[in-house]
């Protein structure tokens, strides 16, 4: 079948086989392999995406489902010569190892500061309706979804943690502007 | 040119004399960027021109023989371009660094997942499609699938050791200790599942794969192929996560080769998640016995530890369980002694610290309640028992800084605070304890080779078949190849993970850092001799720092010195006379706080400290993830990591990552590490060890030694699970 998706703000027509999953879609048809297959049932999160926004499992769901989406690809976050705040932090509090997660783990953390700035509460938030606190316990329940077999979670939630700090001192600068 | 060196003897420390300042310094991984910006290709994302898709079959029968497979169904179905079940494809994985072929034929099946056919389609959705519908009739077999009941035990004769008389000391001690201790299977579930992406040019194969030891797995490739090691070619320049079941190669690599033959046209084979537990290496279960028995003082007479563990029949490879209780603690009665029961499940091998992973889980839980037993507290009763000598070799140890690495983790965990007695402190539902564990993990080191060249505009390039499973190997012989050349890491690239380069140790049994990067250190070492020649001084007198060459009253840019041509150097490094000298192991001590609920039987893990001393610390940052890492799978191990077989056929049941649980998150704690500052001479010229392993071998001991502190419940089955705890509160 014929399909056209949206990947980082870029439409393409692709042909596929209906049972294309969006996760092979990307990796096979559009080289956009910095999304990773780690388990391809949902369960590990190396696959994450932005779709219109929020995070997804790639794997879970069908390409032909999503003609109508923006999707946002570790690609799409910063040009590979000019890595982002969040993706600095990594490479900074090492967290990661062999590398096969750590995209999934940069776009699902990108999602999940998106998801705490907007009020969403985690199973570890002391108030459902307060604004969200992110500490070492909120970003660790919160990533959860993100398996890193290489175990590098200290570095993982230092680099987040270091990366929401970062953008709460800007934005009352910018608000203030 | 090569320089050789073998590691007869001790060595100058000249890292800690050069001027860069480079090495040990926390310095990024220079492959970083590519990983943390997706652009790092792994195996699987080589998609070729051409390519085709294979999808390999796996056998429904626990043991037995295929007797048809309706192949020609299939062929029938869209997009399928053939159903392969070659001679030549493999059984089981290589046991790491085997160097040949392992078992082949895909008609006889040994375990239940065993693959059996690879079905090959135009795309991955046809593929799979195939693969399900092929319809395989088998003549099943009675198989063993009880490691406990197996009607086959071997008795390796390398595992035993009986020397003086254990049941006598046992007998006339003050106090002992005689109590068994299990642990569950446990599966290395590397996040990338292993993939290969085959291509023929003529004859000769190039193999996209995800490999540790690519030296081996190139003989291994070229033996199960029939082909000569020249013409295969691998390429692992990234591997996501070994640990143990990328040493030898497995079925996708074999499979994919020969399609690829076979049909003119490059072909991936990409296992499932369920494929990688069902045909991967997989840690055995153990039961083990420790005994042990003490004086009156507090001192070891005795030690005993005798295990059972299993593999498939015929399978070289049993876990080495008393690996680190050899060296680590004295008492001159000793016995230790292994079966090996033969079952039908996939195969056995080498997971993260084959051996100590394991091993110190039982040693150091009894070595726990003996201290308990003779009113000691746990670290003054090890440090008594910290041999001088060898107990069985006699040998000397080399830098061994367990007292000092239990005494720093103490302090830094606040040890003192503890309340021996049990259950003691309540928070809520939650009982608080915390306990400790010793880490040993032997040290290796294998022949290893590397070329560094110093380019005409002063850079240098480090080439090596090396591979980085995560582990560093980038930044390190990065920083080895800096600080030697006194080269900023920006000047220094380095190239790995490709069989046309220099051949490696491989990464493995943590010895790749102290392998491989002793490799470098001897190519740099000949490099500077040839600087200081072309200054006309004595390398001992050169100076090298900021790519500026200094001695006595002359100096020059590296460049202008290489200016008339590139300076090569193959640098080759053989382990030597050293490692019978004497007993090198790496140490550590571990420190954990636990909460334990005592209504729903959960235990958390709220804090946890590890002090080690493993030589010279190449890369701190990435030794201390590794470290970090190690911890946490001892988390894993302690609490959740069980794989379970069906008693039936030996299926394993929970193949995939929902039903084996390995640590999230939100199950690590704040994980503190601390290195010690050492320099092993006997190790290696660049005085470091392995570190790789050393944060697992014995972690999940220190958790199990908490929950006894909060709960007073011994446990002794790993994992511990919620029932454990509440059908004994
Ligand atoms: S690959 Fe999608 S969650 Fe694992
Ligand atoms: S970095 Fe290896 S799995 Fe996360």
């Amino acid at each position: 079948m014929e399909i056209t998706l949206t990947v980082n703000g870029r439409a393409q027509a692709l042909e596929l086989d209906p049972r294309t999953t969006l996760l092979d879609a990307l990796r096979d048809h559009l080289q956009l392999t910095g999304t990773k297959k780690g388990c391809d049932h949902g369960q590990c999160g190396a696959c994450t995406i932005l779709l219109n926004g929020r995070r997804i499992n790639a794997c879970l769901t069908l390409a032909a489902m999503h003609e109508a989406d923006e999707i946002a690809t570790i690609e799409g976050l910063a040009p590979p010569d000019d890595p982002g705040a969040l993706q600095a932090a990594f490479l900074h509090h090492d967290g990661f190892q062999c590398g096969y997660c750590t995209p999934g783990q940069i776009v699902s953390a990108t999602g999940m500061l998106e998801e705490a700035r907007a009020g969403w509460p985690s199973h570890v938030s002391p108030n459902l309706e307060a604004e969200v606190a992110l500490d070492r316990s909120e970003v660790a329940e919160r990533m959860s979804g993100n398996l890193c077999r290489c175990a590098a979670y200290t570095g993982i939630v230092e680099a987040i943690l270091e990366t929401a700090e970062q953008e709460r001192d800007v934005e009352p600068r910018e608000a203030a502007e | 040119m090569t320089a050789r060196f073998t590691m007869d003897e001790t060595q100058p420390r000249l890292l800690d004399e050069t001027a860069q300042g480079v090495i040990h310094e926390p310095m990024d991984r220079p492959e970083g960027r590519l990983k943390v910006t997706g652009c790092a290709r792994y195996a699987a994302e080589h998609v070729l021109e051409g390519m085709a898709e294979g999808v390999l079959v796996r056998a429904r029968v626990g043991r037995g023989r295929v007797s048809c497979a309706d192949e020609e169904a299939v062929r029938a179905m869209p997009g399928v371009l053939g159903v392969y079940s070659d001679s030549r494809m493999l059984q089981v994985p290589a046991h790491g660094g085997a160097g040949t072929a392992p078992a082949q034929g895909p008609d006889e099946v040994r375990y239940f997942g065993q693959p059996v056919a690879l079905v090959v389609a135009e795309t991955p959705q046809q593929a799979r499609h195939a693969a399900e519908a092929l319809q395989v009739t088998y003549e099943e077999e009675p198989g063993d699938f009880d490691p406990d009941a197996a009607g086959t035990v071997d008795r390796p004769d390398k595992r035993a050791l009986d020397q003086g008389d254990l049941d006598q000391a046992m007998a006339g001690a003050h106090r002992t200790v005689d109590v068994t201790c299990t642990t569950a299977p446990q599966h290395a579930a590397a996040m990338e599942p292993h993939a290969a992406v085959a291509v023929w040019e003529g004859d000769r194969l190039t193999l996209h794969g995800t490999l540790q030891m690519l030296k081996h797995n190139r003989a291994e490739l070229a033996d199960a192929l029939g082909v000569a090691e020249e013409q295969v070619r691998i390429l692992s320049p990234h591997v996501g996560g070994g640990f143990g079941s990328k040493l030898g190669i497995s079925a996708e690599s074999v499979a994919a080769a020969l399609a690829a033959r076979a049909l003119g046209r490059p072909v991936r084979v990409v296992m499932s998640r369920q494929q990688v537990f069902e045909t991967t290496t997989h840690r055995t279960a153990t039961r083990q016995r420790i005994r042990l028995a003490a004086d009156a003082d507090g001192r070891l007479t005795a030690i005993g530890h005798e295990d059972r563990v299993y593999n498939l029949p015929g399978n070289a490879f049993s876990e080495p369980t008393a690996q680190s209780t050899h060296f680590l603690y004295a008492g001159e009665n000793r016995r230790m002694a292994q079966e090996v029961a033969r079952v039908n499940r996939a195969c056995t091998g080498a997971v993260r610290a084959p051996g100590e992973a394991v091993g110190m889980l039982a040693l150091e839980g009894a070595m726990d309640e003996m201290a308990e037993a003779l009113g000691l507290d746990p670290i003054a009763f090890r440090k008594r028992n910290i041999p001088q000598r060898h107990p069985e070799t006699g040998q000397p140890y080399s830098a061994r800084a367990l007292a000092g690495c239990m005494d720093d983790g103490a302090r830094r965990f606040g040890w003192e605070a503890r309340d021996p007695r049990p259950a003691q402190r309540r928070e809520g539902e939650w009982w608080i304890g915390i306990g400790m564990a010793a880490a040993a993990r032997v040290n290796l080191v294998s022949p290893s080779r590397a070329r560094v060249t110093l380019r005409e505009d002063g850079s240098a390039l480090v080439e090596t078949d090396m591979t980085d499973i995560g582990t560093g190997t980038y930044a390190i012989l990065n920083q080895i190849a800096a600080e030697m050349l006194g080269l900023s890491p920006a000047r220094v690239e380095v190239r790995l993970g490709d069989t046309d380069l220099p051949p490696a140790s491989g990464s493995g049994g943590s010895m790749g850092a102290s392998s491989a990067g002793s490799s470098v250190f001897v190519a740099c070492r000949a490099l500077r001799k040839t600087v200081a020649g072309r200054l006309g001084c004595h390398e001992h007198e050169l100076t090298l720092k900021d790519g500026t060459a200094t001695c006595a009253n002359r100096r020059a840019r590296l460049h202008e010195l290489a200016a008339s041509g590139a300076l090569s150097e193959e640098g080759e490094f053989r382990p030597g006379t050293t490692k019978k000298q004497v007993s090198q192991a790496s140490y550590g001590a571990f420190f954990a706080e636990v909460a334990v609920n005592g209504v729903t039987g959960e235990t958390r893990v709220r804090r946890m400290d590890g002090t080690f001393a493993a030589g010279r610390i190449l890369n701190e940052k990435t030794a201390r993830s590794q470290c970090q890492g190690g911890m946490i799978w001892g988390i894993g191990a302690a609490l959740t990591e069980e794989m379970v077989f069906d008693p039936r056929d030996g299926h394993v049941v929970n193949r995939d990552l929902a039903g084996y649980h390995i640590p999230v998150n939100a199950d690590a704690p704040p994980i503190g590490v601390t290195f010690l500052e050492e320099r092993d001479d006997h190790a290696c010229p660049i005085q470091s060890k392995g570190v790789g392993e050393l944060g697992i071998s014995g972690a999940g001991a220190a958790i199990l030694n908490a929950i006894y502190n909060a709960t007073g419940l011994r446990l002794r089955d790993y994992p511990v699970r919620p029932e454990a705890i509440l059908s004994d509160t």
